[in-house]
């Protein structure tokens, strides 16, 4: 690929955008993106970058798009980890490349190839679709129509699900999960993000709908078995195998594998309840 | 009659709502519930929209940590933050509305913080009068996109076109006929026809260098609506956030949320000193973000920088259990990033472009442009927030007029029956506007100008020359760099094909900041005075006349146009309000026609006005 250029200095008589230092450090990054569309080859490309202090994986990956190849497809957005847009795997592990130190790395080339578990669309960039249909099926928070506002809700009923809500729907945990990865379930399994939606609503104190077959049956909860791969690629550091889906999984054998009521659907048919 | 060179999609819908934010979802759900078949563009994801950036909170007079609040001290706080130029009429209906809003948003999954009684949590923040923003932790606006997301996917009538691009508006005569555009991930064109469009775009951080915008936004939907024929109002006013990220280099702009001195957190000097009390010893750290901003621009002019040029801000007396509870991704932010534990050692910060009150001029009871058929609503809009922006009037601002935007387009849209005929010419025009980059065998990128680096100079030129501190020829300046930057862009080449192509897609950001840009710098020569955000280093004084017009920006056959029109007065009800404000002042007051009339005098006393009530200002009161 094409011969590194260092960056030109920041303009001399520029007096707020020279403000801040450069920050080169001097040394140089070996990035070996994965590039390709669906119907071509995927080959790595290897590009040089200037290493800046504090670097993220994004920054080379800008870096690159200005000076070297404009082409280059990567999604991203607010590039301070709070959208969840610029996910891939460096060096093989699903991370936000916007939080992704340069210098967290062990020394030698910094492979980026995009999320294997989804369709891809061009280079680093995939087909995430499919999350949105799982979202669309999932029933929506739902008061009790008499219940009006303003609620009265103390804090302590809130607080488990606080860490439910910091989700920025990265899904790296789904891109992780075997489920979905390696056993390609992914039309039958809500997958890691989905279970912490479910259990976001389950467990607020106003919702009244109760999505436990939904999430036994057309989710795959049962699939899951707690390797705890979703929580170790958390951004957001969400347990979500402790909090969210183990909790689901002991409420989904209460309603479907308590022997009382094993043997009342055995008497009198199944039903809701 | 020219037809267009490649076939396109054609969607039809009621409502085309571009934008899916806070407003842009709000307006959506709006819509539908009026019976309308709604489609929504996004550039991004659905959810990723820079609704999400925002941490602090929702301002709303509910009064349920202070009981003194109101709808009225709300409104009194925002006319004064935005130095009597905002529109009255839209602050009065936000104020009172936004409460509504926020309730709204409970009522359809939203968590907030709650008090001990249980009711919804508010915070101080800057130049509120009392604790007003109803917040989750630090990242409200996250939790304000996720639910709206999931209203807006469970409604009915509701289509979301994810990773689409609009570029121009099709018009029918006067009327806006619907949108043009592509799909981002194939290039594949696509017309949109519709009966009313509301835009939702959001605001154009990305013409700095240094700001906490994502690369959305580029003003597009300002431009669009400009080139279609409408107003832009007030322009030049561009909010710089007092505290974003210095160091390292790569996270410089980012934002850390006032909210870290709505907890308690404190500014400092590398001297040691607390220097907001010198330059605002009554609100101090909590001052208007104008104010604050300027502040650590002079600290750094006067030498007293930290080592990157910045102030320190500090939060390690509020404990670090607090700060991890209140402030938790800001402590994530600092760690990841900068390698920084914030409850150990203080941050290190400096202004960053942050909000543009400038916008789209609407009429405030509908959100109606001044083009048939064209609404416009949040920060894409102008007029709610005057010269300078109060923390936590954003998001209620996209809520209350996304909503309002919403319904008056699907009513525009039900009493016109569908939209018109698509123009066949004005298609063919723009696709060839758009191919242009592509033209060129092989290598294209070496033919032409790079669309990245063209950014790279207008966002120096910008940040240098239009950005916290301005004078005429900095402006000048700025205006040559722009018009040239113009003349290069009809140049710009990028290599490989319409799929998913970064480089092609910003060429046209490109285009559309270049306008936008233009139209800042045109509003700042105008406005030859200080005010809101407004720094004029060769004019450093308010000027009475100046606080009696707004700028607006219009299309003058293919030239800029700013002319001024007259503010609309507050009428009698309304002014006697602004004495409710904890920090209104008779000596103080914006210069403008309030001033003019009877200077300290202007305002009717509580007695002649009959609802107004002067309260002294208040001891703070002990954290619970």
């Amino acid at each position: 690929m094409a011969v590194v250029d260092q960056p030109a200095p920041a303009a001399a008589a520029a007096p707020e955008s020279a403000l801040t230092a450069s920050g080169l450090t001097g040394e140089t990054l070996t990035l070996q993106v994965l590039k390709g569309v669906p119907d071509g080859p995927q080959t790595e490309v290897t590009y040089q970058v200037p290493v800046v202090a504090g670097m993220v994986v994004l920054d080379a990956v800008h870096y690159v798009q200005h000076n070297l190849d404009t082409d280059l497809a990567c999604r991203w957005n607010c590039k301070a980890a709070k959208c969840g847009s610029c996910s891939a795997e460096v060096n093989g592990r699903p991370v936000l490349l916007c939080k992704t130190r340069v210098d967290d790395l062990p020394a030698g080339p910094v492979k980026v190839h995009p999320l294997k578990a989804f369709p891809l669309i061009k280079d680093l960039v995939t087909d995430v679709s499919r999350n949105y249909e799982i979202n669309r099926s999932i029933p929506p928070f739902t008061a009790a129509p008499d219940d009006g506002t303003p609620w009265r809700i103390q804090q302590r009923d809130i607080d488990r699900l606080y860490e439910f809500r910091k989700c920025i729907e990265c899904f790296l945990c789904q891109d992780v999960c075997h489920i979905i990865r390696s056993h390609d379930y992914g039309d039958r399994f809500y997958g890691p993000r989905f279970f912490v939606r479910v259990a976001s609503l389950e467990m607020h104190p106003k919702d009244v709908i109760d999505r436990r077959d939904q999430t036994r049956e057309e989710g795959g909860l049962g699939y899951c078995n707690i390797t705890k791969c979703c929580t170790d690629v958390c951004p957001e550091h969400i347990h979500i195998t402790d909090n969210a889906i183990i909790p689901l999984k002991e409420r989904v054998a209460d309603v479907q594998w308590d022997p009382v009521r094993f043997v009342g659907r055995k008497l009198f048919g199944p039903r809701n309840d | 009659m020219e037809t267009p060179r490649l076939p396109y999609e054609t969607i039809e819908c009621d409502v085309l709502v571009v934008g899916a934010g806070g407003a842009g979802m709000r307006a959506a759900i709006a819509a539908a519930d009026a019976g309308c078949k709604v489609t929504v563009v996004t550039k991004s994801l659905l959810g990723k929209a820079h609704t999400v950036m925002a941490e602090g909170g929702i301002a709303a007079g509910i009064g349920n940590v202070d009981p003194e609040d109101s709808w009225e001290v709300h409104f009194a706080d925002t006319m004064l933050g935005g130095q009597l130029l905002n529109n009255w009429r839209m602050v009065e209906l936000y104020a009172h509305e936004v409460i509504d809003r926020v309730l709204e948003l409970e009522r359809w999954g939203g968590l907030f913080d709650r008090t001990e009684d249980g009711r919804i949590m508010q915070r101080a923040f800057g130049a509120h009068s009392w604790k007003r923003l109803a917040h989750v932790g630090d990242r409200t606006g996250l939790e304000l996109i996720r639910t709206c997301q999931d209203k807006m996917v469970h409604t009915e009538g509701v289509d979301v076109c994810m990773e689409y691009t609009l570029t121009t508006l099709l018009k029918s005569g006067d009327r806006v006929a619907g949108a043009f555009g592509y799909d981002r991930n194939t290039g594949r064109f696509v017309a949109i026809r519709a009966g009313a469009v509301v835009l939702a775009t959001g605001g154009w951080g990305r013409m700095y260098r240094f700001t906490s915008n994502s690369w959305e936004c580029s003003g597009d939907g300002a431009a669009m609506a400009y080139e279609a024929g409408a107003d832009l109002l007030d322009m030049e006013f561009v909010q710089f956030h007092p505290t974003g990220m210095i160091w390292p280099p790569g996270a410089r702009g980012i934002l850390v949320t006032e909210a870290v001195r709505g907890e308690g957190g404190l500014l400092f000097n590398a001297e040691g000193s607390r220097f907001m009390l010198d330059y605002d010893p009554v609100k101090k750290e909590l001052s208007s973000r104008d104010v604050v901003a300027r502040s650590i621009y002079k600290e750094v002019q006067a030498g007293r920088g930290t080592p990157h040029g910045g102030a320190y801000l500090d939060v390690r007396h509020l404990g670090a259990d607090y700060v991890k509870r209140k402030l938790p991704s800001m402590y994530e932010q600092f760690h990841a990033l900068a390698s920084i534990d914030i409850t150990s050692q203080p941050m290190e910060v400096g202004p960053t472009i942050h909000y543009t009150m400038g916008g789209v001029r609407v009429d405030p009871d509908t959100a109606a442009t001044t083009v048939p058929g064209l609404y416009a609503a949040g920060e894409a809009a102008g007029g709610l927030h005057g010269a300078n922006r109060l923390g936590g009037n954003s998001l209620g601002d996209i809520l209350v007029f996304g909503r309002r935007a919403g319904e008056a387009a699907a009513a525009y849209a039900m009493s016109t029956g569908p939209g018109p005929d698509i123009d066949a010419t004005q298609i063919a025009a723009e696709q060839a506007d758009l191919l242009r980059p592509l033209a060129g065998d092989g290598d294209g990128a070496s033919l032409g100008e790079n669309p990245y680096k063209l950014h790279e100079e207008l966002q120096a030129a910008m940040q240098d020359d239009a950005g916290i501190g301005r004078t005429e020829t900095s402006l000048q300046r700025a205006l040559a760099a722009i018009v040239s930057l113009r003349e290069r862009s009809t140049r710009m080449r990028v290599a490989g094909g319409r799929a998913l192509n970064p480089g092609w897609h910003t060429c046209r950001d490109l285009t559309n900041m270049l306008v936008i840009s233009e139209a800042i710098v045109r509003g700042a020569i105008e406005r030859r005075e200080s005010r809101g955000s407004q720094w004029r280093f060769d004019h450093l004084e308010q000027e009475v006349e100046f606080g009696k017009i707004n700028f607006v920006t219009r299309r003058a056959g293919d030239a800029m146009q700013v002319v001024s029109v007259p503010l609309d007065p507050l009428p009698e009800r309304l002014r006697s309000l602004l004495e409710r404000s904890r920090f209104y002042d008779p000596v103080k007051l914006p210069k403008g026609y309030l001033t003019e009339i009877a200077p300290a005098a202007a305002i009717p006393t509580a007695g002649a006005a009959g609802t107004a009530e002067k309260r002294p200002p208040r001891a703070p009161r002990k954290r619970k």
